[in-house]
């Protein structure tokens, strides 16, 4: 299976996605920000970084590169879709997930291993945990601070669409602990932390953000959802 | 109200690369009649008696702005501004 | 509101007394011009050498050329004299590739790869302005890196600032901290250690050095000549503005006084995303094999690439100035060669490959243009000529070497100072020490929780040191530990240490004191130590008692290189950190390169939690003497600096090195934490606290005192945690060493640093302690709770909102084509 892996001018992580993506088995393509073609890959990862400089807001620019237009149809209808931290804020500025990650609360980046709680074992990057598994993944952010306003965070809640929390301390202030969200149909999912950074036990604290993209495999193995099945 | 706003600016002289970045993206949305952006920061400062404009300068010189690489401009809201 | 006048726009108004430039022409009409040169601080004797050399007074732009190349910071001409020693003892070495004289060095770790690492200073604009000083920092010092030809890989951040409850300290650090974070994280390189001191020494004069490591196969080594007659000149990266004009001659090459103050350049405002830019489109064309050769523009901006590259190969250059892409159409020439601007490289390219290297350039969004050509040097041999002209008028034609290589050569005078003997006299030996286990214990707390010796999170969190991958070891560990080949394994360990204490106390034995620290902390986690880098910190070179320190300090790393084998491949000085006649404490900063064959077997430095019941095995390697003078519990106890600093054996460290190596390739320890500032104490704190694992240590009666167990500093000494089962094995590896050892007891499962007889500690008590330092001295981050809604906006008097003002500023077209970054 195919994991496209977009870069834009200033993504940091594309390469720890794409390995991540290879050590879980699927084969990492790299998908360019300039190119709408989406090169009939299975799943699409938006790195981490600072796309554009993460100049004006993080993500904003980047919205509008080629490739996401592109990325924002097929994910609409139904292609796997991650956002790792800037890939999340730019998930959120192309509105296929709600609210808006905003600076940090104590003002500072902050580099930490942080716990979190998979909360919703239902979507297409989550359904290889269990529910209420915790989980050891790196954080880092500026702007990594989830609000929405109080009834999208509740329709969140209802829905059970809020992916996973932080528990053992709160990085960034985000509202309700949250770190991740999906969309309607479980399809799209934004995390802050970042997955890719905890697949060795040689460099991270933990193997537990491979279940994201051992998740991913799994549900496209169960749909028959094989190359260019999106396209 | 008695509010005072301060905008502060990179001096001229100093690279904007915030706004570069915007300039970078507007031919993107079909604007390609915009040669140079620059991006500032608006303070609004409510007093709770008269405005004080002296008061607000100090602020602005001291805390707001880094006299280093930026300018300010402030104004009582609604009156012409005064360059610092 | 006036936009700032640079001094060298003054200069070219000066000495026209119109618009136009000053020409060579019009140099050569008017002989007895009177010239600003002392104020651009050139002495007379250098300015009649520059009249000689051209055979007629300079034009305002050379004159400006020669100010900045001639400065201490470009010339080294205070410190060639010394700096000599480290080729002149340069122990032999068939890994290096490139060395001094480079912009960094390359030393080989295996058939096809290559690494590249330097640390230089970026002191004085980083106290102007301390988030720009220290981001233009990581930025200036990543260039170096990738003209060599190497993609960066990482950063380290050795930091020292005044005292810790300094008003200005809390400008200063959350600036600086705040700026090598935002430029570091968004170039997406990990920053993977450092060091963080307070002294008052420092006050005013804070050291912002910055270490770079990048990789690069063997074959893709770049070279800064710039041969072949008739190829382009490329500047490529961002647009020329005002940026840090002067800054190299004003900033970093005189005391930083009321009347520098002054005379202050603009500063430098750094664009990592536009490095980050530069960085990719620089590697896509090494590899497309486009580049012919590459120099950086740092410190001196233009005006030293163009003759450093020119210089090298002896050729000539012929450059048209106003092709340059300008941020800000009015500056003038003058201000366009001594620019700092940042994130701009120079490129000779061959003419059929010049459309390759502006697709790649467009392809990545940066500005390049072609500016000049080279040119051939005489029939005769002679070099060829810099010839720079601005729109139609000659505004320079000099030789490029006499820029470049021929600057002043002072060798300064050199005094001992005179209170260096009562300060030795001074030992700290002598102080009243706590003798019962609950003053040791109080002690311990304090010392944990002071200042140099306290938890970093607060300044390490911001930083990222997970990106690209391959960090297997970052800060707080003894060194940074990276993984350069996937598959092998293959990697390299760093670190960065210096003691100005140490220094200030014998400047010969400070600074080879701070070498062997680096050196030990690379051991201790198994690498083989092979290369140094360095970063000399210290006050005026005009001082001869700071030039004695320097001269020491330059000795005593050379011989020190030369006996453990491990070549000085580059480094930085910085002269003038001082305030008035208080100069810092002379502060040479070492770094040390060590390699892995597979960095799988790299030694940590917390204790694990034991496999066995009754804890791992507990061994103190190398000699404890009573040796108090300079340490950390002299100052932070008795606010005290005096005596002899701790004695040096070289011989001792590379024993110790060698059995931390062999230990770590059998698999025979579990966990390794160098000796150095705080003594044994800090490192039971540290290797306790890493993941909670207690430890209960009981001292031999060897006629120490547990209070001198805890505390010394003596050099050369490793605590290492050895599973049961590996003891005998061990044991054997260090008699065969010749290492000295001392069993000091267990780690342990209960949550307590416990030292028989003496005292216990709950880990808890110790945490609490060593964290809340510099947190309470410099703010949050606190534990974020989630906010409760939004509402106490509405009480808050100042809000602040970005807004966007759009101001259109007439950008003139500059021939020879920018390219515009695309859409």
């Amino acid at each position: 299976m195919r994991i496209g892996v977009v870069t834009f001018p200033g993504s940091l992580d594309d390469g720890d996605a794409a390995r991540a993506a290879r050590i879980a088995g699927a084969e990492a393509v790299r998908l360019w920000h300039g190119d709408p073609d989406l090169h009939g890959v299975d799943a699409v990862v938006l790195p981490g970084g600072f796309s554009y400089g993460d100049y004006l807001r993080c993500g904003a620019i980047a919205r509008f590169a080629p490739v996401m237009e592109s990325i924002i149809d097929a994910a609409r209808g139904g292609l796997p879709v991650l956002g790792i931290c800037n890939g999340f804020q730019v998930l959120c500025e192309a509105h296929l997930l709600p609210g808006a990650l905003t600076r940090n609360q104590h003002l500072h980046f902050r580099n930490r291993d942080q716990w979190l709680k998979v909360e919703s074992t239902g979507t297409a990057w989550t359904n290889n945990f269990t529910p209420g598994q915790e989980i050891l993944i790196p954080v880092k952010n500026g702007e990594g601070c989830f609000v929405a306003d109080t009834r999208t965070l509740d329709a969140l809640e209802a829905e059970g669409r809020v992916i996973a929390r932080y528990i053992k301390g709160n990085p960034n202030g985000s509202q309700r602990d949250i770190a991740g969200i999906t969309n309607e149909a479980g399809n799209v999912v934004g995390i802050m932390p970042h997955p890719e950074h905890a697949v060795e036990a040689l460099t991270g604290p933990s193997l537990d953000g491979l279940g994201f993209f051992t998740s991913v495999l799994r549900s496209l193995a169960k749909d028959g959802q094989l190359a260019g099945g999106q396209q | 109200m008695a509010r005072v706003v301060v905008d502060v600016m990179l001096k001229p002289e100093i690279l904007d690369p915030q706004g570069q970045a915007v300039a970078n993206a507007l031919p993107r949305l079909g604007v390609t009649d915009v040669s140079s952006v620059r991006i500032g920061r608006r303070i609004e400062i409510d007093f709770t008696g008269e405005p004080d404009l002296d008061r607000a300068r100090e602020i602005a010189d001291k805390l707001l702005a880094n006299p280093v690489i930026e300018d300010f401009e402030i104004r009582v809201e609604g009156v012409a501004a005064e360059v610092a | 509101m006036t936009t700032q006048q640079s001094g060298f726009a003054a200069t070219d108004v000066l000495a026209t007394g119109s618009d136009e430039p000053d020409t060579v022409e019009r140099a050569e009409k008017s002989p007895e011009e009177l010239q600003p040169y002392a104020d651009l601080g050139l002495k007379d004797d250098e300015y009649a050498k520059i009249r000689e050399i051209l055979g007629r007074r300079p034009t305002a732009s050379e004159l400006a050329m020669y100010s900045i190349m001639w400065s201490e910071h470009c010339s080294y001409k205070s410190s060639k004299v010394h700096l000599k020693q480290f080729s002149e003892k340069a122990p032999q070495n068939t890994r290096m590739l490139a060395g001094i004289g480079e912009n960094a060095g390359v030393v080989q770790i295996s058939d096809e790869i290559a690494v590249t690492f330097k640390v230089e200073s970026h002191n004085h604009p980083s106290y102007v302005e301390p988030y720009q000083g220290a981001a233009t920092g990581v930025g200036g010092i990543v260039r170096d890196i990738l003209a060599m030809g190497a993609r960066p890989i990482a950063v380290m951040d050795p930091l020292r600032f005044g005292a810790h409850d300094h008003p200005d300290t809390a400008r200063v650090l959350p600036g600086v901290v705040a700026g090598i974070g935002g430029y570091g994280n968004c170039l997406g390189l990990p920053n993977i250690g450092g060091e963080i001191v307070f002294d008052p020494c420092y006050q005013g004069n804070p050291l912002v050095n910055a270490l770079s490591i990048g990789v690069l196969p063997v074959e893709r080594l770049q070279k800064k000549e710039a041969t072949g007659t008739g190829n382009i000149v490329v500047l490529l990266g961002a647009r020329t503005g005002r940026d840090g004009i002067g800054g190299v001659s004003v900033l970093a090459s005189a005391t930083f006084d009321e009347e520098a103050e002054q005379r202050r350049p603009s500063v430098q405002v750094g664009d990592p995303f536009m490095e980050k830019l530069l960085i990719e489109s620089c590697l896509e064309l090494y590899d497309a094999g486009l580049v012919s050769g590459i120099q950086d523009l740092g410190g001196a901006g233009l005006t030293c690439a163009l003759t450093e590259t020119a210089a090298a190969a002896g050729t000539g250059m012929r450059v048209w100035l106003e092709r340059v892409p300008l941020r800000e159409a009015s500056m003038s020439p003058t201000e366009i060669l001594a620019s700092e601007s940042q994130e701009r490289m120079l490129l000779i390219v061959t003419p059929e490959n010049l459309d390759a290297v502006l697709k790649v350039a467009e392809k990545w969004g940066v500005w390049a243009t072609a500016i000049g050509e080279v040119t051939a040097a005489s029939a005769d041999g002679t070099p060829g000529r810099l010839h720079i002209t601005w729109n139609d008028h000659v505004v320079v034609d000099v030789p490029p070497g006499s820029l470049a290589d021929d600057g002043p050569v002072y060798n300064r005078p050199i005094r001992e100072p005179n209170d260096v003997m009562l300060l030795q006299a001074d030992r700290a030996e002598t102080l009243p020490r706590p003798s019962t286990g609950d003053a040791l214990r109080e002690t311990v707390l304090r010392m944990a929780a002071s200042p140099n010796l306290c938890d970093k999170t607060w300044v390490t969190e911001q930083y990222d040191r997970y990106v690209l991958g391959n960090t297997i070891l970052a800060q707080p560990e003894d060194s940074g530990v990276l993984r350069i080949d996937e598959e092998t394994g293959l990697g390299v360990a760093l670190s960065v240490d210096g003691n100005g204490r140490f220094a200030r106390l014998d400047p010969y034995e400070g600074a080879k004191l701070a070498l062997a620290e680096a050196y030990r902390n690379v051991a201790v986690t198994g690498a083989e130590p092979v290369a140094v880098t360095d970063c000399l910190n210290f006050g005026s070179p005009e001082d001869p008692h700071v030039m004695w320190q320097f001269a020491e300090a330059c000795r005593a790393l050379a011989d020190g290189c030369l006996e453990l084998g491990t070549p000085v491949t580059g480094g930085n000085v910085s002269f003038y950190n001082q305030t008035g006649a208080a100069a810092i404490h002379p502060t040479p900063v070492v770094g040390v390169l060590g390699v892995f064959d597979d960095v799988a077997r790299r030694v940590p430095m917390g204790f694990p939690r034991p496999a066995k019941a009754g804890g791992d095995l507990l061994f103190l390697l190398g000699e404890t003497r009573v040796e108090l003078s300079g340490s950390e519990w002299a100052w932070v106890t008795h606010n005290h600096l005096g005596g002899r600093p701790p004695k040096v054996d070289l011989a001792a460290e590379q024993a110790l090195g060698r059995v931390m190596a062999q230990a770590s390739k059998s698999g025979l320890v579990s966990a390794a934490h160098d000796l150095s500032d705080g003594g044994l104490a800090q490192v039971l704190v540290e290797s306790t606290l890493r993941h909670g694992v207690g430890a209960k240590v009981t001292f031999p009666e060897d006629g120490n005192s547990p209070f001198v167990h805890l505390f010394s500093e003596s050099a050369g000494r490793a605590l290492v945690a050895v599973p049961r089962g590996h003891d005998k094995a061990f044991l054997a590896l260090v008699a065969e060493h010749g290492v000295p050892v001392t069993p000091l007891g267990v780690t342990s499962e209960e949550a307590a640093l416990q030292v028989e007889g003496q005292f216990i500690i709950p880990l808890e008590e110790l945490r609490t302690a060593w964290s809340a330092t510099l947190r309470d001295l410099f703010g949050g981050p606190a534990e974020m709770a989630a906010p409760a809604a939004a509402a106490a906006e509405e009480s808050t008097p100042v809000t602040s909102g970005e807004v966007r003002s759009v101001t259109l500023e007439l950008s003139p077209q500059a021939p020879g084509g920018p390219i515009e970054p695309p859409a």
